[in-house]
């Protein structure tokens, strides 16, 4: 007691600083977790707090619907392609354009390309998807238009499943390429130029030093953003999708995000929406953990 | 040393620069073509109906249209915009600045736990409908403070912040305490002026996010009156869209309504300069927090 006294007589006014953060915390970020429990009860929009805390467990039901449903598959699918074609694309892009811009001596030209490149990454994602509505617009649009020009007929590309994903793909190599190279420049500035003078003189070309020399020297970065990215394969892009999606590209476009956001928040199903949200948290937490260890295993420092 | 370039060098370099400028080109085309499109008067339009690099006379009907009549939506949308990006950042400094703070402190008893206590919800979340109900049960719902209150701590930006100020020699704060200084004095008059470079970088993370952020806004708000810039320019983007339930005949005045392209890609610069205008000095504050960020993930 007297510790607790002690403590609280050298410390307290620490404690007090924490307060509006923990108060905050818990009310927006714990109380949402316990709230979680609403996947496992029948929840419906005009119960009051009092109501929903007290109205009863009914089990895995809603979990079990998901499962079941025709929709089940085409969500995951949905997700984890997307996904998976976005880090195809946008993962090695930033490493690619970091190399060619290590190239480039003059400095003038160096900064301003590399200002211009990450301009789109302080663009919200309505501008972004502002840009695409305009740009691949059927009348007027810049794409329609070099369409018609090459001999082509004018489309709706975004309301196209052949394309949309693909327009998804692209956005976001162009918003995120530029910014993502960054880090890698950075890594690529504390590389000892007299390595390079090394291989110069011994005749190496300049494929052989980026790979010799160059890329070994990045891979740490390049392993631990793979990583993370791994680590967050669930989300799929969830404000760029709803923004530029539309019931006729659904079958392709569809993620669990948007999909919670649809039963949940339009359709009023706070229990199933739940349910679904929690399914897709768990798997996200369990694909975070399974790569940081998996960092860890390679001699990384994970995220903790 | 400098080794002469060899011919197939220089060809390298050449393609280099080339490569480069059209990939810059990639960055700028979509934006000028906006740009363009948002000048093309109602007739020009009528008459030529495809894309116009270089409109024949140019025209500011639609950002007339945006701007004229006596709803004022667009000066309203800008006054929510900056009103929840000058309260939302001071508010985001002081709980996150506060919060950093403390965890900074090597020798607080319970330092551990509160530290986790920031980590977990970096991993793990309830979930939209979960935080809706919270929000909504708050009465934080249609009212400004929902695109504020909920938001007021970054996790990640926090503990940047604290690995920061662990940086700060702890003698400082103990050669003050010899003279006498309190905590509190210890805090405004050793720490604040210390930190100000990590605090200009995660308050302008804080002030970008603000600016741009649009889903709770829109989503967790039904008053339009309380509409930010970007939702305004959501409801725009949908413009000729049948799905799509319009308001705009609610927030415009819609007699002499310009083409739907050229009304979206005004608004798309209406949005953009403000953000055009500042980066040129902010962004050099970015690529530092990035990079301190980067340090550790």
């Amino acid at each position: 007691m007297t510790e607790v006294l002690r403590i609280l007589r050298k410390h307290g006014f620490y404690y007090l600083l924490f307060l509006p953060v923990a108060g905050y915390l818990i009310i927006f970020k714990y109380v949402p977790m316990i709230g979680i429990m609403i996947a496992f009860k029948d929840v419906t929009p005009f119960m009051s707090m009092g109501e929903i805390v007290t109205s009863s467990f009914i089990g895995f039901k809603h979990f079990v619907n998901f499962f079941n449903s025709f929709f089940f598959w085409d969500l995951m699918e949905n997700t984890l392609m997307i996904s998976i074609y976005k880090t195809l694309w946008s993962f090695p892009a930033p490493i690619l354009l970091a190399l060619l811009i290590n190239e480039v001596h003059n400095t003038y030209f160096k900064r301003i390309s590399q200002t211009i490149s990450y301009l789109p990454h302080f663009f919200s994602m309505v501008i972004v998807a502002g840009l695409v509505y305009v740009v691949f617009g059927v009348q007027g649009g810049l794409v329609n238009h070099l369409v018609v020009l090459t001999g082509g007929e004018p489309q709706h590309y975004l309301g196209d499943p052949r394309w949309f994903r693909t327009i998804l793909v692209g956005t976001t190599v162009w918003q995120t390429v530029g910014w993502g190279s960054i880090l890698y420049l950075a890594a690529m500035a504390g590389l000892n130029p007299e390595t390079y003078e090394a291989a110069n003189i011994d005749g190496a070309s300049k494929i052989q030093q980026v790979r010799h020399i160059t890329l070994p020297g990045i891979s740490h970065v390049i392993v631990i953003l793979f990583i993370f990215r791994i680590g967050d394969l669930l989300d799929a892009g969830f404000e760029q999708i709803l923004l530029l999606y539309s019931p006729s590209v659904y079958e392709v476009a569809d993620i669990i995000d948007t999909y919670v956001y649809r039963a949940g928040l339009l359709n009023l199903k706070y229990s199933f929406a739940s349910a679904v949200g929690l399914y897709k948290s768990i798997l996200a937490l369990l694909l975070l953990l399974a790569a940081n260890k998996f960092a860890n295993f390679l001699g990384h420092q994970g995220i903790w | 040393m400098r080794i002469k370039a060899t011919p197939m060098e220089r060809l390298f370099y050449l393609g280099n620069y080339v490569f480069l400028i059209v990939v810059s080109l990639l960055f700028l085309i979509p934006f000028i073509s906006v740009l363009s499109t948002s000048f093309i008067s109602t007739a020009e339009w009528a008459r030529r109906g495809n894309f116009v690099l270089i409109p024949e006379a140019p025209t500011l009907e639609a950002y007339q249209f945006l701007f004229g009549g006596s709803k004022g939506t667009v000066f309203n949308a800008y006054k929510i915009t900056f009103f929840r990006t000058i309260v939302g950042t001071i508010l985001c400094l002081t709980f996150t600045g506060l919060g950093a703070y403390v965890l900074a402190r090597r020798n607080l008893p319970g330092r551990t736990f509160m530290t986790l206590l920031v980590f977990i919800p970096m991993v793990f979340s309830g979930g939209l409908i979960p935080f809706y109900l919270v929000v909504d049960r708050l009465r934080l719902t249609n009212t400004v403070w929902i695109m504020i209150t909920p938001f007021l701590v970054n996790p990640w930006w926090l503990l940047i912040m604290r690995n920061f100020l662990m940086t700060i020699p702890v003698e400082l704060e103990e050669a003050a305490l010899m003279d006498g200084a309190n905590p509190l004095t210890v805090l405004i008059r050793v720490y604040l002026p210390l930190s100000m470079p990590a605090l200009t970088t995660i308050g302008l993370f804080y002030a970008v996010w603000h600016w741009n952020g649009w889903f709770y806004a829109a989503v967790f708000n039904s008053n339009r009156d309380l509409y930010p810039i970007q939702v305004i320019l959501r409801s725009i983007l949908y413009l000729g869209d049948a799905s799509y339930r319009g308001d705009l005949g609610i927030m415009f005045e819609p007699e002499m309504m310009p083409p739907a392209q050229t009304l979206k890609a005004a608004m798309i610069i209406v949005t953009t300069v403000p953000i055009l205008l500042v980066y040129p000095f902010i962004q050099r504050y970015f690529v530092k927090g990035m990079l301190i960020g980067g340090v550790k993930g």
